[in-house]
């Protein structure tokens, strides 16, 4: 769970003043100072922490981004309501369980011995890892005909439309479900995913998965700005998951939004950004800040000396990356971002299948990443990106002790 | 044949209620288990002589080197095996004897025949759950009229295959192997049997010999012709009959039947999902039928059980069997299935989340019989 007010002012706080505006895309926007002072929870710190899985958010959107990721889409493979109902709570028993440290069901050892044991066992003896457990239903699990749910799609749950440049595989996108595991141990987060998809066997089925092994954003403005594989910083200026004001804005969805039991949900958007790393690396270094729009070295927007240092667009070439996903380039449009760099080995030809794996959440993609996406349609990093693999999933709610995931919708 | 060939009987004979002597200690008195010291040299064993039922190890690996430990029965054949026990390591493991003689063989290095102690078992186990054993018995009935029917069909085959008809022996080798692959846990429980019979090109070993069907599939398929290929089919009608006569002699446990339905549909996943199984003729459809067929057989025998101890299993069982039947049904053809070679990716996808919806309840009725 995210620090909500309820749990913000508790144990040690951590403090720092924090640079406002985030931008988006694939690397930062710019900081336009407004100093907010606020807590940190210290259950976010602990390493081998266990974040709290019930509350009024999800845990995994503003929660303090982890280290490791494996994202799964799945497909619903019944036509049974019920049977998806069913599913979803035993998910929703089993996430709980795993994000507290604890096995599924009766455990991995000690069971019958005729019977394979609940849990798979990889976890066993490793501490709760920080690990969160996020859900989205994507468009297609509110088609006609399937579950009932035509009349409960939210208007802000829309087909992403095609953006220059996309080469989508459908293999690669979309799904009724999608499942993000967080986790500070890529294990603990391979190990829930895994259970996840065997409890759902005959209900739900893999569509794709991908994992991702370094975070690329940060929703923590005190810890250092993690690099992504372009090697420059990527989220300098991202919503801080401390910043409720921020997040009530940009981030969490409310009743008044179209789609009531989407309120106190987020919209995520994925995207498989491939990299074409080899021919990045060979363009110049003044060439590579150009394109990005800050220093290599700092991580400070070109003109401007320090990290944080307010971004002057003027400063920046008209295609440069900060600018154009800059909020003043994109009517204010901010999203928070939780992406991860990934390597999926070679794809054949020697050259390495790696890129970002873009996570954003909003409250509404339309004003979002729709909108900051169609604005980096000339971006001059394109020439080195390619998007693959896309979706959209409406997360809902955080669960209430006693609740499951996607009651607001179901019930 | 899996890829991996499990230690052949190890698979099939899980003993039954192991969990006896567990948690919930419904042994009735079971001793103490019966410690076996490993070392590199020797190995102890704390008694020689056993009531005939469940029996409890705890074998203990006081040596330098990793040990595994085997049950034998007569012939060498695996009661149950226990691999990769670390030096300063114990183990736990039960078996279900009957009377007779057996040994116990530590192998320290894991490899060669091992050190072998003689024990022996006497007495008669309790009797169990009359419908179990009405279940087991029926399977016994099942399992021999399969055999027959492969081996009926295999010598139609064989004869085909040395007449020369190459035609005629590709129309009867997928029926031949039905029988076979609706029963083939059982006949992997001989672990000398599965890779005479039915050994595929890539999962041999260096210096063993391929005989058996996909021998001939190759040669059918591939080759275009079975000359010289006469010995390997009176081998392959050798090896049935030898199978086929070894059936009577065995003692079918309903724990054991219910880990063969799992296996039955790992033969699915990994063989015939894939396309591996039957590499030149893909008559893997064929397989994947008789495969489902045979777990089927279990489902149905076990149900009375599974119905009194866990209804909802029982009913989920129902429903997922007939999920992978009717997805396969569209794939019939004339008499048999289409060819695999023709199934897209998209497809294959859909079969395997069918299976895997089966698959998950399949691997949990041998537990829940165990309760």
């Amino acid at each position: 769970m995210t620090a909500g007010p309820d749990t913000a002012g508790g144990g040690r706080v951590s403090r720092r003043r924090m640079l406002g505006l985030s931008g988006a895309g694939l690397l930062v926007g710019a900081a336009a100072g407004a100093g907010v002072d606020r807590a940190l929870a210290d259950h976010h710190e602990t390493p081998g922490g266990a974040v709290p899985f019930h509350g009024a958010h999800q845990a995994g959107i503003a929660t303090p981004v982890q280290d490791r990721l494996h994202f799964a889409a799945f497909d619903v493979v019944t036509e049974d309501r019920d049977r998806l109902v069913r599913l979803l709570k035993e998910w929703t028993a089993a996430a709980a369980a795993m994000t507290a440290g604890r096995p599924v069901g009766r455990g991995a050892v000690g069971g019958v011995a005729e019977a394979p044991p609940d849990d798979t066992g990889e976890a066993l003896g490793l501490p709760p890892s920080r690990l969160t457990l996020t859900i989205g239903f994507g468009a297609s699990l509110f088609a006609k005909d399937r579950f009932g749910l035509q009349d409960r799609r939210p208007p802000a749950l829309v087909d992403l439309p095609h953006f220059p440049g996309d080469k989508l595989d459908p293999q690669r996108s979309d799904g009724d479900i999608a499942v993000q595991a967080c986790a500070d141990d890529p294990q603990v987060a391979v190990h829930a995913v895994r259970n996840l998809a065997r409890i759902g066997f005959g209900v739900v089925s893999v569509r794709w998965s991908q994992l991702g092994f370094g975070k690329t954003s940060s929703t923590t403005p005190d810890a250092q700005t993690p690099r992504n594989l372009m090697g420059f910083k990527d989220g300098t200026a991202n919503i801080p998951g401390t910043d409720d004001d921020l997040l009530a804005k940009h981030v969490w969805a409310a009743a008044a939004d179209g789609a009531d039991w989407m309120a106190g949900g987020s919209y995520l958007v994925a995207r498989r950004i491939r990299m074409h790393i080899e021919t990045w690396d060979r363009a110049s270094l003044a060439e590579q800040e150009q394109i990005i729009g800050r220093d290599k070295k700092e991580g400070a927007p070109l003109g401007a000396r320090r990290e944080h240092d307010p971004v002057d667009l003027r400063r920046l070439a008209a295609d440069a990356h900060v600018r154009l996903a800059h909020p003043d380039s994109n009517g204010g449009a901010r999203i928070l971002r939780r992406g991860y760099s990934f390597t999926d080995g070679s794809d054949g030809l020697g050259r390495l299948d790696a890129g970002l794996f873009f996570l954003a959440y909003q409250r509404d993609p339309r004003t979002g990443f729709i909108r900051i996406q169609r604005n980096l349609a000339g971006d001059s990093l394109n020439e080195y990106l390619q998007h693959v693999g896309s979706g959209l999933w409406a997360c809902p709610p955080g669960v209430r002790r006693g609740g499951y995931w996607g009651d607001t919708l179901f019930r | 044949m899996p890829s991996v060939r499990l230690a052949g009987l190890a698979a099939l004979m899980i003993p039954l209620l192991a969990a006896c002597g567990g948690t919930d200690d419904a042994g009735g008195g079971a001793a103490a288990a019966t410690a076996i010291d490993a070392t590199d040299t020797a190995c102890e064993v704390g008694r020689t002589e056993f009531p005939a039922g469940t029996i409890d190890f705890k074998v203990t690996n006081k040596g330098s080197k990793v040990t595994e430990v085997y049950v034998y029965g007569p012939g060498d054949k695996i009661m149950t095996e226990r691999e990769n026990i670390g030096p300063g390591t114990s183990v736990d493991f039960t078996v279900q004897l009957d009377a007779g003689k057996y040994q116990i063989a530590c192998k320290p290095g894991m490899v060669g025949d091992g050190i072998r102690k003689d024990i022996t078992v006497t007495g008669r186990a309790a009797a169990g759950d009359p419908q179990l054993a009405k279940a087991a018995a029926d399977y016994k009935v099942y399992v021999t009229a399969q055999v027959d029917d492969t081996l009926a069909r295999t010598r139609e085959f064989v004869k085909a295959v040395k007449d020369g008809d190459v035609a005629q022996a590709k129309r009867l080798y997928a029926p031949s192997r039905l029988g076979w692959e609706s029963v083939e846990p059982v006949a992997e429980s001989f672990g000398d049997l599965d890779p005479r019979i039915d050994a595929r090109e890539a999962d041999l070993e260096e210096g063993q010999e391929w005989t058996g069907w996909h021998k001939l599939e190759k040669a059918l398929w591939k080759t275009g012709s079975v000359k010289g290929e006469e010995a390997t089919a009176d081998r392959l009608v050798k090896d049935l009959e030898e199978l086929r006569s070894r059936i009577p002699a065995l003692e079918f446990k309903p724990v054991n039947m219910a880990n063969g339905a799992k296996e039955l549909l790992d033969e699915i996943s990994t063989g015939k999902i894939t396309g591996e199984e039957e590499a030149f003729s893909h008559t893997d459809l064929a397989d994947f039928k008789a495969n489902l067929d045979g777990a089927q057989k279990v489902h149905e025998l076990l149900k009375p059980v599974v119905q009194a101890k866990d209804p909802a299993l029982a009913v989920t069982l129902d429903e997922e069997f007939g999920k992978v039947h009717s997805l396969l049904a569209r794939y019939e053809k004339g008499d048999g299935y289409v060819s695999y070679d023709t199934v897209g990716q998209d497809e294959r996808k859909k079969l395997s989340d069918a299976v895997n919806g089966l698959h998950e309840p399949v691997s949990r009725i041998a537990g829940v019989i165990s309760r």
